[in-house]
């Protein structure tokens, strides 16, 4: 099957009924009132990983392969915790890690529970030039 | 001349001393220590070398020597399959493909997925600064022009923030950024931001510019809709001194786009410089860097051209061309391009008009990254290259030159109306959650100032209290709604809220997207399709009629209106009724005043604003101060000058006449010279005084009685040609035209002075 193409977009506008937020509510049902009667939560207003996916595929189309690649980390990325993701920056970060095994685990742990491939793929890129640009060296 | 007497200086330098552009200091290109924009031995030659499908060399680097940036740009930017077509067109042909309307930008894009930093330094420096304003404007990605606004405030006083979000709202701005004095206010000045950006209409983005993991927190809470301070850097020792790499950054990319939330890294030309680890390489080749690692990362866009290194960058030779350089190497290598332009890169006027002028005609993503919407002390980024205060200047500058600067004029009672709706909107939302409740002494004072000095307000220290509780009691973007809806804000509640829906779909996130008319714009259903005249941007006529919309323009009406003022005033001074068809004069002891065909009819008073009367009273005495006769003569076949004079010369018993317009100009003629050649003129009407025209007719007496007086002279500095005149002075003339009569006989008026002694 072909994706989504630029045709399609603004996806909001092309495809309405099928853009939900986290918990299913679909975009048209985000209402004021809605928000005015409890319904409406945060999480109602946090993108899916499907919508990811589906700018992914608009971005390929629209010629920007490595803006595609992004939005397909940002996917693996919605599930995954907002404490481990700024962890995982402060990680990445220079001299945070004192040891290559740090980044190696932290990419098994995002790859096997979160299912986060492409995110444990950047990680142990990031290990491997770490290693040799004596990235893991201290710092304060 | 002896040594002695020989002047030491010749003054014009100490008068050049005195400028304002002498405040700025510029230095001396010194690629060793980093001072240069274009040229460095140290830049390397552009050059690619693949092994096995794998690149093994770039730029002169071999793989096995890559540092980080020359790592992930091989392992990220470079696309395998276009490096060697790309890298063996030679730097003149691409460069002539840049500014070639007929090669289409979207093949150009293409082949930049295959050139090198080297490579993309070398192309762009091999243009002038016309041709790069030329190449950007194809080049850049969303076809229709944005701009982007700072509303910031000395005091952090939400309250502040919330108004002069609403008004750069009302302006046009497409996103406001703000950021913080204590940084402990970022999620206040948040709020408010998003609170005033929803006052008046939907879709302008707001950014609260703090700490990295603070401001991702605050945008989870959807008090932000996008981030733009992901700095990156062109040399790897400035970039861990920076506390990051590129995947660090790049694993914040993916971060952002996970949250929906829309993201722009940050580089600029000098930042190495200023980080003190630039390599001996050129501005322009390691602002490349930057840029290819951001294509690299997957990031949709940069705020890029200088930024915090502007100022320093524009002290060299070349500086601000090679600005204009690294903006065009971001939209060739496909991302959106917040231009810069926003910092004050110097103490002069000229150059600052003169930086912004290419940006203006291009067009940009957004023109400045922002555009100081507050009074330049109030911005906690440091003043912008365009503040507050000279915001209407830029409004002129996009009239000028029918260029769309992304802004729209703002009439003076709209603006106070939305500084109103969006002070109480934020007064509700505090008072609704708990947080404070605004006087109404503080409210009133931020409503009319124009800057946190004029304001009884929040101090900081206060707001620090505020900001807390946001944070501590998590407070979201849906209490914020509710708050609004339940005190009556329905409107601004519905804004808001629609800001937060754009990330449930991620349409924003795409390449140069912004807010138009409820609907997202972006470089995929906006694409940039310049191919010549004709194509790419054009301003609708509608949108035409927005950007003339100045304030206090003049028109026909408008002076026909001023000048009825004086009509009542006027006409209880003096009457100029007709007694029939002027005759020649017989006797030598006359003098002709010659006046206009509006002159005390439509028209009142001189440019100088001396009233007609006055004016008709003083010419009279003058000739009669000498013994003679002053007969007044009405034209309606001329309203110009010189024919006025010559007309009534050859009438005049004496061969000498005035002619005089309504607006002041008058000439001395002689009926026996030729048009144009007379014998005085009063070519300065604004400053001329009613002791000029004394002056002036006591001179034309004097002529009649074969005298050669001195003429009068009326001292000018070139005032009476000022642009403030120009408008009003041609509307004038064109009511005195507009009375002109094809062979009209000239008519004989019995001047009468109505009031005080004749």
């Amino acid at each position: 099957m072909k994706g989504l193409g630029v045709a399609d977009y603004p996806l909001a506008e092309t495809r309405a009924d099928q853009i939900r937020g986290k918990r299913g509510v679909a975009l048209n049902d985000i209402t004021l009132a809605a928000v005015m009667a409890g319904v409406v939560t945060m999480e109602d207003l946090q993108i899916t990983p499907g919508a990811l996916q589906d700018q992914a595929e608009v971005a390929d189309d629209a010629g920007r392969p490595t803006l595609g690649l992004n939005f397909r980390r940002a996917a693996e990325l919605v599930a995954v915790p907002q404490d481990l993701i700024m962890s995982t920056y402060e990680l990445l970060r220079p001299g945070r890690a004192k040891k290559m095994q740090e980044l190696v685990d932290r990419a098994a742990l995002l790859r096997e529970q979160y299912h986060a491939p492409l995110i444990a793929d950047f990680i142990l890129e990031a290990a491997q030039v770490y290693e040799k640009r004596g990235v893991f060296t201290y710092r304060f | 001349m002896s040594e002695t007497s020989r002047p030491n200086r010749w003054q014009r330098f100490a008068e050049w001393d005195e400028r304002p552009l002498r405040l700025d200091r510029f230095a001396r290109e010194d690629p060793a220590n980093g001072f240069s924009a274009f040229r460095s031995p140290h830049d390397p030659k552009p050059g690619i070398a693949l092994s096995a499908g794998k690149i093994a060399a770039m730029d002169g680097v071999l793989a096995h020597d890559f540092d980080m940036i020359d790592a992930f740009i091989a392992a990220h930017h470079l696309d395998r399959r276009v490096v060697e077509e790309a890298m063996a067109i030679p730097s003149e042909t691409l460069a002539r493909m840049l500014v070639d309307m007929n090669v289409p930008r979207s093949e150009l894009v293409r082949l930049a997925h295959g050139l090198t930093p080297a490579k993309l330094a070398d192309v762009v420096s091999k243009l002038n600064a016309l041709e790069i304003a030329f190449a950007y404007s194809k080049m850049r990605a969303r076809k229709t022009p944005g701009n982007q606004a700072h509303v910031t405030n000395a005091k952090d006083d939400p309250l502040q923030l919330a108004a002069d979000a609403a008004v750069a709202v009302a302006y046009g701005f497409d996103e406001v950024e703000t950021t913080t004095r204590v940084a402990r206010n970022a999620w206040s000045n948040a709020v408010a931001c998003a609170v005033g950006a929803a006052v008046g209409r939907w879709g302008v983005l707001f950014q609260c510019s703090s700490e990295e993991a603070e401001e991702l927190r605050i945008g989870m809470a959807g008090f932000t809709s996008y981030a733009e301070t992901v700095s990156v850097y062109g040399t790897e020792k400035s970039f861990t001194d920076g506390d990051d790499t590129p995947w660090s950054k790049g694993f914040l990319a993916a971060a952002y786009a996970s949250r929906g939330i829309k993201m722009r890294c940050t580089s600029g030309a000098g930042s190495e410089l200023l980080m003190g680890f630039h390599q001996s390489q050129t501005l322009l080749y390691l602002e490349a860097r930057c840029l290819c690692l951001q294509r690299g990362m997957g990031v949709q866009g940069t705020q890029n051209g200088g930024i915090d290194g502007a100022a320093l960058t524009a002290t060299m030779p070349g500086g601000v061309r090679e600005l204009m350089a690294e903006n065009l190497i971001a939209v060739w290598l496909d991302l959106e391009c917040a231009s810069g332009n926003d910092a004050r890169s110097s103490e002069s006027e000229i150059r600052i008009g003169a930086k912004i002028l290419p940006y203006l005609i291009a067009g940009s993503d957004l023109i400045c990254s922002g555009f100081g919407s507050i009074l330049a002390y109030d911005n906690s980024f440091n003043p912008s290259l365009f503040n507050a205060e000279e915001m209407e200047d830029y409004l002129v500058l996009q009239r000028d030159f029918e260029a769309d600067g992304g802004l729209t004029p703002l009439a003076e009672h709209r603006a106070l109306d939305l500084r109103v709706r969006a002070v109480d909107a934020i007064s509700a939302v505090f008072e609704e959650l708990g947080l404070g409740h605004p006087s109404q002494d503080m409210k009133a004072s931020v409503v009319m100032a124009s800057g946190s000095d004029d304001t009884r307000s929040y101090s900081p220290g206060e707001v620090a209290a505020i900001s807390a509780a946001i944070q501590g009691r998590d407070i979201t973007v849906i209490d914020v709604i509710r708050a609004l809806a339940r005190r009556g804000f329905a409107c601004e509640a519905q804004n808001l809220l629609n800001v937060v829906k754009l990330r449930v779909s991620g349409d924003y996130l795409q390449t140069s997207a912004m807010v138009r008319g409820g609907r997202v714009l972006s470089a995929i259903n906006d694409p940039n399709d310049y191919q010549g005249p004709g194509s790419g941007y054009r301003m609708t006529e509608a949108r035409r009629q927005d950007i003339n919309d100045i304030r206090d323009v003049l028109d026909q009406d408008v002076v026909l209106r001023a000048e009825a003022e004086h009509q009542a005033g006027e006409a209880a001074r003096i009457a100029y009724p007709v007694a029939g068809p002027a005759l020649q004069g017989a006797g030598a002891d006359e003098v002709v005043i010659g006046i206009s065909p509006a002159f005390g009819l439509k028209l009142f008073q001189t440019t100088a604003g001396h009233k007609l009367s006055e004016v008709l009273r003083v010419l009279v005495q003058g000739i009669e101060s000498r013994g003679l006769r002053a007969r007044v003569v009405r034209f309606r076949h001329t309203a110009d000058t010189s024919f006025l004079g010559l007309s009534a010369a050859r009438l005049s018993g004496s061969g000498i006449g005035i002619g005089i317009q309504a607006k002041g100009t008058a000439v001395i003629h002689s009926a026996a010279r030729l048009p144009h050649n007379n014998l005085e003129l009063f070519s300065n009407a604004p400053i001329t005084s009613l002791e000029h025209y004394a002056g002036f007719a006591r001179n034309a007496a004097a002529y009649a009685l074969g005298e050669a007086p001195e003429p009068i002279m009326v001292p000018t500095r070139g005032e009476g040609m000022g642009s403030r005149y120009h408008a009003r002075v041609a509307l004038i003339y064109a009511i005195e035209t507009g009375l002109i009569e094809e062979g009209a006989a000239p008519e004989e008026i019995r001047l009468k002075f109505l009031e005080g002694k004749r």
